[in-house]
């Protein structure tokens, strides 16, 4: 190992103490205007830290008191999570058997590469065809639609992920349990999707996440409480009248904490993949 | 088992996901395309066909390439310096200090946080009147006045493209981090050994090792800071003056805020072609790097 001087050391240090600052600060800031009286906030000079903590808006945003700001927003976090949850299950469900069959049969692997190769498509280029047919099929402004439409994103993803992950596991566990009796989807169910699990679990985890930040497709397709989806809620508090900053902001941490912790936990997960896709290219 | 009873089994096996991914991309695509080529209005009339009239039209007038430029612009420098943050973030994080491992799972956050929720705080940051930016500005001494970040044509840009950095440089860094732990000590060692002093040694001992990821982030950087829609959505809706209009946001401009859906998709389509011609020049360059550094 080398031997730092004493100069590099304090230089890394101080680099470190720079780099958390530029991480943390507009974070903490988020979360201290979300609980910063209003008048704390709109005062000049800024005040930095409230003078009272104030945890009011949380309770606020969480009520379901009909027509109140709380009943908007707990509808719109109902429908992230259906949406969101919808389309990460048929994504998986659609992975798994064609992500199984390319890894099988790498002959067939053109068509992954062509379905993979769709995520060069700017949403915009899809969206005027997608709304006259979600229009015509009564799916506007629905739950369902949207997570259909999610489909575009999350499958081609689910798929890829669902790939790399079998071809980890190695042909001859297979062929052992066929050669035992065992049919091709006794096999699959017995012996494959076990030991994929882990896969399964990353990849439901990243189309969750995937779905829960999509904000294009549900500004276009959703308007009202019915399906419109946080992304699409934040916006318009955002870009409307709302006076009071730090009603924004709670929302903002709200909509942030699902996303936040299912990152803390697959932090693991995530760099892996990250440098699988990196080195295989 | 025989080989055309498999290629037959696999394909039945991918019937499902083809038959969405035709539903829900391959038709809408083919629908696009056909559009492109009529006056065709979101409501109502079907259009009639106008040749290539739209392309003409679109490709040819100021507001198109006004925003060309102003896309590229944005593309170009929030993913270059992404990538000098990242890098640079990630040799720190290879270091030993105390606290390495806290801060290596902050970086977590910026990119876990949904897009809308960053470009909402950001927008709050900026705020005019009672923003965080101007106050700490303000009361530091830099600045006399509050000033309008978002507003001010001169200025917007800069700070869109500050706020898509300070997301998404930590995945960079992830990404070449993970590079970086996967040289061998003893290349190190031996070429400390050779006296190979710092620049040298990051020029020809650890850059081999981080070309080929650092290729591929790119490449993604790119391609999606080319389509960014949500984030200047959110902060700006392509103003003041159109100064922060990207392609996208003209696409949706011309196809669902004027309803027209003709002109609207052979827009789309026409950054289409250069997203994928884009991602093309990449994949040679890609091949060219693993073929030096292998």
């Amino acid at each position: 190992m080398e031997r730092r001087s004493p100069a590099f050391s304090i230089f890394i240090h101080l680099c470190a103490l720079l780099l958390a600052v530029v991480i943390l600060a507009p974070l903490v800031w988020l979360f201290v205007m979300s609980i910063s009286p209003a008048a704390d906030l709109s005062a000049k000079p800024l005040r930095w830290w409230p003078q009272t903590v104030d945890f009011s808006r949380y309770g606020l945003l969480l009520s379901t008191v009909a027509n109140s700001a709380g009943a908007a927003f707990t509808a719109s976090l109902r429908n992230s999570l259906v949406v969101s949850g919808m389309a990460t299950v048929a994504a998986i469900a659609l992975a798994i058997p064609a992500g199984w069959a390319v890894s099988r049969t790498p002959s067939t692997g053109w068509s992954l590469s062509l379905v993979i190769a769709t995520y060069m498509l700017p949403p915009v280029a899809l969206a005027v065809p997608l709304y006259m047919g979600l229009a015509a099929l009564g799916l506007l402004n629905t739950v369902f639609g949207l997570a259909l439409v999610y489909l575009t994103i999350l499958a081609p993803f689910t798929t890829w992920l669902m790939k790399s992950g079998f071809d980890t596991i190695p042909r001859e566990i297979e062929s052992a349990a066929m050669m035992d009796g065992a049919g091709l989807w006794q096999t699959l169910r017995i012996i494959t999707l076990p030991l994929a699990a882990p896969v399964m679990g990353t990849a439901a985890l990243f189309a969750f996440l995937l779905a829960w930040d999509e904000f294009f497709y549900a500004l276009l397709f959703t308007s009202d409480q019915r399906a419109k989806t946080l992304t699409v809620a934040i916006a318009d508090l955002a870009g409307g009248r709302v006076s009071d900053y730090g009603l924004i902001a709670t929302a903002g941490v709200l909509a942030a904490l699902p996303p936040v912790l299912i990152g803390f936990i697959m932090q693991r997960a995530l760099i892996s993949g990250l440098t699988s896709g990196g080195v295989k290219g | 088992m025989s080989g055309t009873w498999m290629t037959t089994r696999a394909w039945l096996l991918m019937t499902p996901l083809l038959a969405v991914m035709i539903a829900v991309i391959g038709w809408p695509l083919v629908h696009t395309v056909g559009l492109s080529f009529t006056d065709a209005k979101l409501v109502g009339t079907a259009g009639t066909f106008v040749g290539i009239d739209n392309y003409v039209r679109m490709l040819s007038s100021a507001n198109f390439q006004r925003t060309l430029v102003t896309t590229a612009w944005f593309a170009i420098v929030s993913v270059a310096a992404e990538m000098v943050l990242g890098v640079l973030a990630a040799l720190l994080l290879n270091q030993q200090f105390r606290g390495r491992t806290a801060l290596r799972a902050l970086m977590i956050l910026p990119w876990a946080l949904p897009t809308v929720v960053n470009a909402t705080l950001w927008r709050l940051i900026y705020n005019p009147e009672y923003g965080a930016l101007n106050a700490a500005l303000t009361q530091i001494g830099l600045i006399d006045g509050y000033r309008s970040w978002l507003g001010e044509p001169g200025s917007a840009l800069t700070a869109l493209i500050v706020a898509d950095c300070w997301k998404n440089f930590p995945l960079v860094a992830l990404i070449a981090l993970a590079a970086l732990q996967a040289v061998p000590r003893d290349i190190t060692a031996a070429s400390l050994v050779d006296g190979a002093g710092p620049l040298n040694r990051f020029r020809f001992v650890i850059l081999p090792y981080l070309a080929g990821p650092l290729m591929v982030a790119l490449v993604l950087r790119t391609i999606e800071a080319f389509k960014v829609f949500d984030i200047i959505w959110v902060m700006t809706r392509g103003g003041p003056a159109n100064s922060t209009r990207t392609l996208s946001i003209l696409v949706y401009q011309e196809a669902f805020s004027f309803q027209r859906a003709g002109s609207g998709a052979s827009l789309a389509l026409i950054v289409t072609l250069l997203v994928t011609l884009l991602a093309l020049a990449y994949a040679a360059l890609v091949r060219k790097t693993a073929g030096r550094t292998a």
